[in-house]
C-alpha cells in the first residue's frame, strides 16, 4: 500500500506499536476510563496487563508508579489534560523523582478537541512536562513519527510523555524515521539558512503548506523528542541557521520555542522567532483549524513570520 | 517475632527518634512517636526483610505514606542493620540522604513521600504487580489519619477492593490530631471503620500501641479483600508532656526536654 493511502491514525499507530512491543517486553497499559475503539486490541491480547483505573487520575498515576517500580514499563493513556494536571503532583513526586518507566500518553494535544472547550485544550502541557528533570517529551507530528517515538521510548524506558493528535493526521514521512532526543529531523527542503522547526501535530500544517507550495525558500524540520535533558545539542544546530521559526500548538509561555531559547546562548536567540498559540485562545472553541487560524497558526501568519 | 523483641525495638526507636529530631532541630516528633509501636512490630518479624540485600525480590514492601514521621523508620532501619550510625548522624544535615521526609535514597526505604495521599496508590501498584507476577511478597502502607482527607486515598481504596488486593495491608495511624487541630474539628472521619468497610475492605480497629494485638492483626487475613487496620494511637506516645498535643507536630525538643523525655522513656522500659 502506498504510504499516502495508509490511513492509520496516530492513536492506532501508538496501540499497534505497543501491542507489538508487549509481545516480548513487560509492558502494562493503564487507562483512565478512556480509549474507546483504541485500546481494546491490547486489552484482548494482554488482559492481565491491562487496567482501567476508572475516573480517578491521582490514584491512576500513583499506581502506575507502583507498577513501574516493580519492573513494568507502564503506558498510561487518557485524553487531553486529564493524565497531566489532576495528577501533576503524582507525576512530579512519584514518577519523575523516582525516575520510573511510566509513559504518559495523551490523545488530543493542542486544540484538537476544538469544540469540547477549555477543559479539553492541552495547551499548557509542555510547560509542565518540560519542567520535570527526567521526563522525555515525545510530540510526534504524524503516525510515522509516533511509531519512531514509541520505538525510542520502549528501548529507553524512563519517565516520558507522548502527545498524540486526534485529527486523522496524514503520514508525512514515507517510512519510519530514526529519532533521537533533541535532534532536528529533516522534513522538507534543504535550505541550510532558514527553516521552520515544528513539534507535535503542527507538522500537519507544513504538510498542507507544502502541498500548496507555500513554504517559499524555507526548509521544514521537526523535533519529535525533546525535554530538559536534550538542550545541549541546540546551540550547535541553531548556529547553522540565520532564521529559525519554531511552531507549536501550545501557548508561547513555557512552550517549545521558549525551551529552544533557554537552550542557547544570548547571541543565538535573535535568530529564533516563536509561532505559538496566542493566549486569547483560552476559552475559545471551534474546529482545530479555525482555532489555529484565529490564534497565530494560520498559513498567512506562518508566512508572515518569515519577515519578522 | 517475640513480643519482647518488638518492645525492645520500640524503645530504641523512640530514644533514637528523639535524639535525631533534637540534634537536627526537626519537626514531627509527635507524629513519629505515634507510629513507633506499629513500625517496631512490622520490623520485628512481621515483614520479610533482608538487610544484606535491600532489593531482595522476595522482601515485603513497606511504604510510609506519612513521610514526615520518617525518623521512626530511619531508626528501625538502623537498628536492624540497613543503615549505619554514621548515616543516622547525617539526618538534618546539608546534602544528607536522610531527608526530613522519608527518602528512597536510604537503604531499606521503598519510596519517597512527603506530600500526603501518595503512599497508598503507589502501594497498590506494587500489590498489583506482585499478584500479576504471582509473587508472594506483601505490601504494607502506613497512613496518617489527617491524610484520609485526601481524595486519592478513597480512589485507591475503591481500586484495591475492586481488584481484591489481598496482599495489601493498610494501616491508618488514628491519633485523632492533625497538623492544625483535631481530626474531629477539621474533617471528621467517623464512622471511619464503617466507611472503609463500605468501600469493600476488611477492617480491624485496634489499640495501635499493643504489640500483641498488632502482631495478631497483621496475621489475621481471612478473605481476599485488602486489609485495613485502624490503629488507635496517641500522638507523642511514650513522652507524657508530648502526648496528645498538636504543638509536637512542629516543635523540636530543647536540651532539657530531651533529657526529660529520655529519662521518662528509660523509666518506662526499666
Amino acid at each position: 500500500m502506498h504510504y499516502l493511502n495508509w490511513r492509520v491514525t496516530m492513536r492506532n499507530a501508538f496501540i499497534n506499536e505497543l501491542i507489538e512491543a508487549a509481545e516480548h517486553k513487560n509492558i502494562a497499559l493503564v487507562v483512565g476510563d478512556l480509549g474507546y475503539s483504541v485500546v481494546e486490541p491490547f486489552a484482548e491480547a494482554f488482559p492481565d496487563r491491562f487496567f482501567n483505573a476508572g475516573v480517578a487520575e491521582q490514584n491512576m498515576m500513583g499506581l502506575c508508579a507502583g507498577l513501574a517500580s516493580e519492573g513494568f514499563h507502564v503506558f498510561v493513556y487518557s485524553i487531553a489534560n486529564f493524565p497531566i494536571f489532576r495528577c501533576a503532583e503524582q507525576i512530579r513526586n512519584d514518577v519523575d523523582y523516582h525516575n520510573l518507566p511510566v509513559t504518559i500518553v495523551t490523545v488530543g494535544g493542542g486544540v484538537s478537541y476544538g469544540n469540547m472547550g477549555y477543559s479539553h485544550h492541552a495547551i499548557q502541557d509542555y510547560a509542565f512536562m518540560r519542567s520535570m528533570p527526567n521526563i522525555m517529551i515525545a510530540s510526534p507530528g504524524d503516525p510515522m513519527e509516533v511509531r519512531a517515538c514509541m520505538r525510542y521510548l520502549i528501548n529507553n524506558p524512563g519517565p516520558s510523555y507522548l502527545r498524540l493528535g486526534k485529527s486523522g493526521e496524514s503520514c508525512v514521512h514515507k517510512s519510519i524515521p530514526v529519532v533521537r532526543p533533541g535532534r532536528w529531523l529533516p522534513i522538507y527542503g534543504d535550505n541550510m539558512s532558514k527553516t521552520y522547526l515544528c513539534t507535535g501535530a503542527t507538522l500537519q500544517l507544513f504538510y498542507k503548506m507544502n502541498a500548496k507550495s507555500l513554504l517559499g525558500e524555507y526548509a521544514v524540520k521537526s523535533m519529535p523528542l525533546w525535554g530538559m535533558n536534550s538542550k545541549n545539542y541546540q546551540s550547535k544546530e541553531l548556529q547553522k541557521y540565520m532564521n529559525v521559526i519554531t511552531v507549536e500548538d501550545h501557548l508561547e509561555d513555557g512552550g517549545f520555542g521558549s525551551w529552544l531559547l533557554e537552550s542557547v546562548n544570548a547571541n543565538l536567540r535573535s535568530r529564533v522567532t516563536i509561532k505559538a498559540l496566542e493566549s486569547k485562545i483560552c476559552g475559545m472553541v471551534g474546529k482545530e483549524g479555525s482555532l489555529h487560524d484565529k490564534n497565530g497558526l494560520s498559513f498567512r501568519s506562518l508566512i508572515r513570520s518569515r519577515e519578522l | 517475632m517475640l513480643k519482647n523483641e518488638s518492645k525492645n525495638l520500640a524503645k530504641k526507636i523512640r530514644i533514637n527518634s528523639l535524639k535525631m529530631v533534637h540534634k537536627a532541630k526537626a519537626s514531627h516528633i509527635g507524629s513519629a512517636l505515634s507510629i513507633v509501636d506499629i513500625v517496631a512490630v512490622l520490623y520485628s518479624g512481621v515483614m520479610k526483610l533482608n538487610p544484606n540485600d535491600d532489593k531482595d525480590i522476595n522482601r515485603d514492601r513497606f511504604i510510609l505514606s506519612k513521610g514526615h514521621a520518617c525518623v521512626a523508620v530511619y531508626s528501625a532501619l538502623y537498628e536492624i542493620g540497613f543503615i549505619s550510625e554514621q548515616d543516622v548522624q547525617t539526618y538534618g544535615e546539608d546534602f544528607s540522604w536522610l531527608m526530613n521526609h522519608i527518602s528512597h535514597k536510604v537503604s531499606g526505604v521503598e519510596f519517597s513521600t512527603g506530600a500526603l495521599g501518595h503512599g497508598l496508590p503507589v502501594a497498590l501498584g506494587k500489590a498489583l504487580a506482585a499478584k500479576n507476577k504471582k509473587e508472594n511478597w506483601k505490601v504494607f502502607v502506613l497512613l496518617s489519619d489527617g491524610e484520609m482527607d485526601e481524595g486519592s486515598n478513597w480512589e485507591a481504596l475503591m481500586f484495591a477492593s475492586h481488584h481484591k488486593l489481598s496482599n495489601l495491608t493498610v494501616i491508618i495511624d488514628y491519633n485523632k490530631l492533625q497538623s492544625l487541630d483535631s481530626v474531629s474539628n477539621t474533617l471528621g472521619l467517623e464512622p471511619l471503620k464503617e466507611k472503609i468497610e463500605a468501600f469493600g475492605c476488611d477492617v480491624l480497629q485496634i489499640d495501635g500501641h499493643d504489640h500483641t494485638v498488632l502482631q495478631s492483626s497483621f496475621n489475621s487475613r481471612v478473605s481476599d479483600k485488602p486489609l485495613v487496620i485502624i490503629a488507635d494511637t496517641i500522638k507523642g506516645k511514650g513522652v507524657s508532656f508530648m502526648e496528645n498535643k498538636v504543638k509536637w507536630h512542629y516543635k523540636n525538643p530543647n536540651d532539657q526536654e530531651l533529657i526529660d523525655a529520655l529519662s521518662e522513656l528509660e523509666g518506662d522500659y526499666a
